[in-house]
C-alpha cells in the first residue's frame, strides 16, 4: 500500500477582527498551526503587559531595567514599543483595585489616554478585580478613546450589558467576552452580546485561562471544543478569535512566586517564572488562542521565534 | 476495517457455553465489537477466527513497552485525537541526551541534574524516564563506556541506545539489556540487522526515515520482517515539518485507520533548537500534540516543573475527576489544639495545600467538606463550598469532639464566606488565610506563634 497523507477540511472559519489600526486576528479555517491542512489565517499575536501602578511584584530584571519608567505608564508603554515591539500592549488597571489605590474610572481613563497617545501599537485594556467596577472603568476609558479598536478585558456574565453597550455600541471598540472554562457558557455570552447589538467583528473571547498544572486540562479541552465547534460544525457564535491573559495567571503560581530561599533545589526564580509563562502560552496557542498577553521580554522573544518556526 | 457484532458472531463457535462470562455467543460478539472485552476470553475459537478477529479489533495504534521491572512504561495505545473524546492513555516520556563525544564533565553534570529533578506532584513521582545515549564517536568502546557511566549514574532512567551501526548496537544492548532499553534507529540501510537484534531481546525499536512517505514504506518492510514493537520518528530538521509529521502519523492511524503508522512517535526536540526555552516551547507543543518520547538536551527544575505538570494535566482522564475523600486529615503530629484549615476535595487543591502545610512543619488539621470535587473558586461559584457545607463537615467528622480549637482557617479566595460560616457554626471564629497556598508556611508560623503568646 502507498502512503496517503490525511487531510481534515472544515467548513467553518474564524472571523477576522482588527485590533488598533491593522493588527488582524483570526481568519483560519484549520486547527492551530495545521498549515498542512489549509489556511492558518493571521499569525498569533503577542502582547506585553504593563501596569498603571509600580509593579512591585514583578521579576527584578524587568523592574530594574524599567527604572523610573515603571512609575509612568506612558513612558513604560513607549519603551516597550521601541525596545521589544510586541504586536500589542496590554494596559492593566491594577491601580483600580481597592487595595492598590482604588483609582476612579476617570483617573483610569486619563492613564489610558496618555498611554494611547504615547504609542502606535494597538492597545488592550484590562480592568481590576471587580467586575462591577470594570463596567464603570471601561465605560470611561472607551469614551475617552472612541473608535480605536481597543480591546477591553473583559465583559462577563455580570456586567456584559454595561460593557457591551459602552465599549461595543456607543464607542465602537472591541469587547472581550470572558467565560469560565465551558463551551456553553462561552457560546451563551457571545449570543447575549450579539443580541445586545455588538457586532461579531468587534468581539473577541477569553474562555477562561489558568497556568499549566492548575486545572489547565480544562482550559485546553475547552479551547479544543470551541475550535472544533467553530470549524467543524460551523458554529458562527463561536467563531470569534480568542485572546488569553496568560501572564495574569502564570506569575502568581508557586512555581513563579517561590523564592530561592523557599525552595533552594528549584533554582533561579525568574527562570522558573519565564518557563511557566512560555509553556502556558504555547499550551493555549496550540489549542486555539489567537493572541496571548505576556509579561517577560524573554518569553516574548521565545514565543515569537516559536511561532515563526511553526507558521 | 472494523467488524460488526454480527460479523464477529459468525466467527464464534456458537456453543453458548457461557465460559466467556456472557450468556450467549451473540452477547459476547456484541461486546467484542465495542472493544469492551478481549477475544481471548472464548477458549473455543479457531486459530483462524482468532487471527482475523485480533486483526480487525486491534486498536488503531499499538501499545508498546520499554524498560524493565518497576521501570516499565507503555507508549502509544491512543484512540482519540482530542482528550474530550475519551481520554489520552499513555503519557509521553522525557529523555535527556548524552553523547559519547561529550566531555567527562558534561556527562557528569547531566547525570547530576537528572538525579536532582525528582519530586512528587499529586501522588505522581516525577523524573526523567529515559537517558538517550548517542554514539557519535563511531567507536564501540567509547560508546560502551558512556553507557556504563550513565547506567551507574542514573539508576532511574531506562537507556535508549542511539546508533545506526548494528555491530555497535549489539554490543550496547549486551551492556544494558537487563534494563529493557529502547534501540534507536532502524533505517532503510540497516533494518534487517536492527530488527533481528530487537527481536532477539524483545526491545522497542526506534525507526527513522527522512519523511512520512519513506517512513511508511520502511515500517511496511519491518512489519514484513515480522516485527511490530516500534517507535517512529522522522528526520525533518524543522519544527514545522516535524509537527506535520507527528500530527499526520497519528491521524493516519486514527482517522485513516491505517495501522502502518499506528505506533507512537519520538521527537528529538534537542535537534530543533539549542536554546533551552525554545526546547521547552517545543516540548509543550509535542506533549499536547502527540509525541510519546520527547528528547531534550538537559533538564532542570525550570523545565521540569511546567512540563511534568502539563503532562499530568493533559493525561488526566476527563471522565474521572480527581477527588480526595472528605474527612478530617491530620498532618504531622497535630493535637487537639493545633490549627485547623479547610480546603476542598479536588485532588489538585488538596495535594498542593497539604504539601504546603507539611512544608510549614506546623502540625495541623485539614477539614475536607463535600465541595463537589472542585477547586476553591469553582466550588464556591457553583455553591458547593459554603457555610452550610463546611458546617456539615464539622458535624459529620465530629470536629468539635476531636479538637479543642474553635478557629478555622479558610482559603483567602473565599474570604466572603467568613460571616456565612460563622452564622452556621455558633461559637466558632473564622480566620481568613492567604490567597495562595505557597504563602501558607509563613502564615501558619505566624498564626501558631500568635496562638501560643
Ligand atoms: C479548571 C476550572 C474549572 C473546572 C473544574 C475543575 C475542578 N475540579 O475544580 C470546570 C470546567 C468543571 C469549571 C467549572 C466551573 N467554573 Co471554573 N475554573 C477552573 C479554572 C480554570 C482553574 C481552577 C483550578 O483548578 N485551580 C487550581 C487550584 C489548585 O486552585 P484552588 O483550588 O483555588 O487552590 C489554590 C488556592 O485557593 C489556595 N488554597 C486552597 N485551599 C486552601 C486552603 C487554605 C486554608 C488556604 C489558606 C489556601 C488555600 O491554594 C491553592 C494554590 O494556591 C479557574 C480559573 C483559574 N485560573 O483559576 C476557573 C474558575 C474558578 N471557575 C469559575 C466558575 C464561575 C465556574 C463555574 C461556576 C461556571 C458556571 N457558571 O458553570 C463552573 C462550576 C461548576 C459547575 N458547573 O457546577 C470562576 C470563578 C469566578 C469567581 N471568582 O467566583 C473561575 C475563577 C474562572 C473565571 N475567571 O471566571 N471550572
Ligand atoms: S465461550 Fe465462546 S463458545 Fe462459549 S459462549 Fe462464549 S463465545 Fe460462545
Amino acid at each position: 500500500m502507498a502512503y496517503k497523507k490525511p487531510v481534515q477540511k472544515f467548513t467553518g472559519k474564524i472571523r477576522e477582527v482588527t485590533l488598533g489600526e491593522n493588527l488582524k486576528l483570526g481568519g483560519e479555517s484549520v486547527l492551530p498551526f495545521y498549515s498542512f491542512d489549509g489556511d492558518t489565517g493571521h499569525k498569533p499575536a503577542l502582547g506585553m503587559e504593563i501596569w498603571d501602578v509600580y509593579p512591585e511584584s514583578w521579576p527584578a530584571t524587568i523592574v530594574n531595567e524599567l527604572g523610573d519608567k515603571a512609575r509612568k505608564p506612558a513612558e513604560w508603554a513607549k519603551y516597550v514599543e521601541e525596545k521589544y515591539s510586541p504586536d500589542f500592549i496590554c494596559l492593566r488597571l491594577v491601580g483600580a483595585n481597592q487595595d492598590a489605590g482604588d483609582k476612579s474610572p476617570e483617573e483610569c481613563a486619563l492613564v489610558a489616554k496618555e498611554v494611547a497617545e504615547a504609542v502606535n501599537l494597538p492597545l488592550v485594556i484590562a480592568g481590576c478585580d471587580s467586575n462591577e467596577k470594570n463596567g464603570k472603568i471601561f465605560t470611561k476609558v472607551a469614551e475617552a478613546l472612541p473608535e480605536k479598536n481597543i480591546a477591553f478585558l473583559s465583559a462577563v456574565e455580570g456586567n456584559y450589558k454595561e460593557v457591551g453597550a459602552a465599549v461595543g455600541l456607543a464607542y465602537g471598540n472591541i469587547v472581550v467576552a470572558e467565560s469560565s472554562v465551558d463551551l456553553n457558557l462561552a457560546k451563551q455570552l457571545n449570543i447575549l452580546l450579539m443580541q445586545l447589538g455588538v457586532k461579531p467583528e468587534k468581539m473577541l473571547m477569553n474562555p477562561g485561562c489558568s497556568a499549566v498544572g492548575y486545572g489547565f486540562e480544562y482550559v485546553v479541552t475547552t479551547l479544543d471544543r470551541i475550535r472544533l465547534a467553530a470549524l467543524d460544525q460551523n458554529d458562527t457564535t463561536l467563531q470569534m478569535p480568542i485572546i488569553m491573559p496568560v501572564s495574569f495567571e502564570t506569575w502568581k503560581v508557586k512555581e513563579s512566586v517561590a523564592t530561592e530561599d523557599d525552595v533552594p533545589e528549584w533554582g533561579n526564580q525568574e527562570e522558573r517564572g519565564i518557563a511557566v509563562e512560555i509553556s502556558t502560552a504555547v499550551g493555549v496557542l496550540v489549542a486555539g488562542a489567537n493572541a496571548v498577553i505576556l509579561r517577560h521580554p524573554r518569553s516574548l522573544q521565545v514565543l515569537r521565534e516559536f511561532i515563526n518556526c511553526l507558521i | 476495517m472494523a467488524l460488526t457484532g454480527m460479523d464477529i458472531y459468525k466467527l464464534l463457535p456458537k456453543k453458548n457455553c457461557k465460559e466467556c462470562g456472557f450468556p450467549t455467543c451473540l452477547a459476547f460478539a456484541m461486546k467484542l465489537a465495542q472493544g469492551a472485552v478481549e477475544a481471548g476470553k472464548c477458549p473455543y475459537m479457531s486459530d483462524d477466527a482468532k487471527a482475523r478477529l485480533s486483526e480487525a479489533t486491534a486498536p488503531p495504534m499499538r501499545t508498546v513497552k520499554f524498560g524493565a521491572g518497576d521501570k516499565c512504561y507503555n507508549l502509544g495505545g491512543e484512540t482519540v485525537l482530542f482528550r474530550h473524546e475519551k481520554t489520552f492513555v499513555n503519557r509521553p516520556r522525557f529523555a535527556v541526551l548524552f553523547s559519547d563525544a561529550m566531555s567527562e564533565e558534561e556527562i557528569q553534570g547531566k547525570i547530576a541534574r537528572m538525579n536532582k529533578v525528582n519530586y512528587v506532584r499529586i501522588n505522581e513521582e516525577m523524573y526523567v524516564e529515559i537517558a538517550a545515549l548517542k554514539c557519535e564517536s563511531g567507536n564501540k568502546d567509547t560508546f560502551l563506556s558512556l553507557i556504563k557511566k550513565v547506567k551507574d549514574g542514573c539508576k532511574k532512567a531506562v537507556p535508549m541506545i542511539i546508533t545506526s551501526d548494528p555491530e555497535i548496537a549489539r554490543a550496547a544492548v549486551e551492556e544494558c539489556k537487563e534494563s529493557g532499553p529502547i534501540l534507536f534507529g532502524a533505517d532503510e540501510q540497516n533494518c534487517e540487522a536492527m530488527v533481528e537484534l530487537a527481536k532477539q531481546h524483545g526491545l522497542l525499536l526506534g525507526v527513522t526515515a527522512p519523511d512520512q512517505e519513506k517512513l511508511y514504506n520502511l515500517v511496511q518492510k519491518i512489519q514484513n520482517l515480522g516485527y511490530r514493537e516500534l517507535l517512529l520518528s522522522t528526520e525533518s530538521g524543522t519544527l514545522k515539518q516535524t509537527f506535520d509529521d507527528v500530527v499526520n502519523i497519528r491521524r493516519t492511524a486514527l482517522l485513516s485507520q491505517d495501522r502502518t503508522l499506528g505506533y507512537p512517535t519520538l521527537v528529538f526536540v534537542n535537534l530543533l533548537s539549542k536554546d533551552k526555552m525554545m526546547q521547552l516551547a517545543m516540548a509543550t507543543l509535542f506533549v499536547e500534540k502527540y509525541a510519546s518520547v520527547i528528547v531534550l538536551d538537559d533538564i532542570d527544575y525550570s523545565l521540569a516543573l511546567p512540563l511534568f505538570a502539563l503532562r499530568q494535566n493533559i493525561y488526566t482522564d476527563p471522565q474521572r475527576p480527581m477527588k480526595v475523600e472528605q474527612g478530617l486529615y491530620k498532618i504531622g503530629s497535630a493535637d487537639e489544639n493545633s490549627p485547623l484549615l479547610v480546603t476542598v476535595d479536588f485532588a489538585l487543591t488538596y495535594f498542593i495545600v497539604s504539601g504546603e502545610v507539611e512544608r510549614s512543619k506546623i502540625p495541623s488539621w485539614m477539614l475536607i467538606p463535600d465541595a463537589g470535587g472542585y477547586s476553591v473558586l469553582t466550588a464556591w461559584a457553583s455553591g458547593k463550598l459554603s457555610g452550610k457545607s463546611i458546617a456539615k463537615a464539622v458535624k459529620d467528622f465530629a470536629v468539635e469532639e476531636k479538637l479543642k480549637t474553635r478557629e478555622i482557617v479558610i482559603p483567602g479566595k473565599v474570604a466572603v464566606l467568613k460571616a456565612d460560616i460563622e452564622d452556621e457554626l455558633p461559637g466558632w471564629k473564622v480566620v481568613v488565610g492567604p490567597d495562595e497556598a505557597a504563602l501558607l508556611p509563613k502564615f501558619l508560623r505566624d498564626y501558631a506563634d500568635k496562638k501560643v503568646s
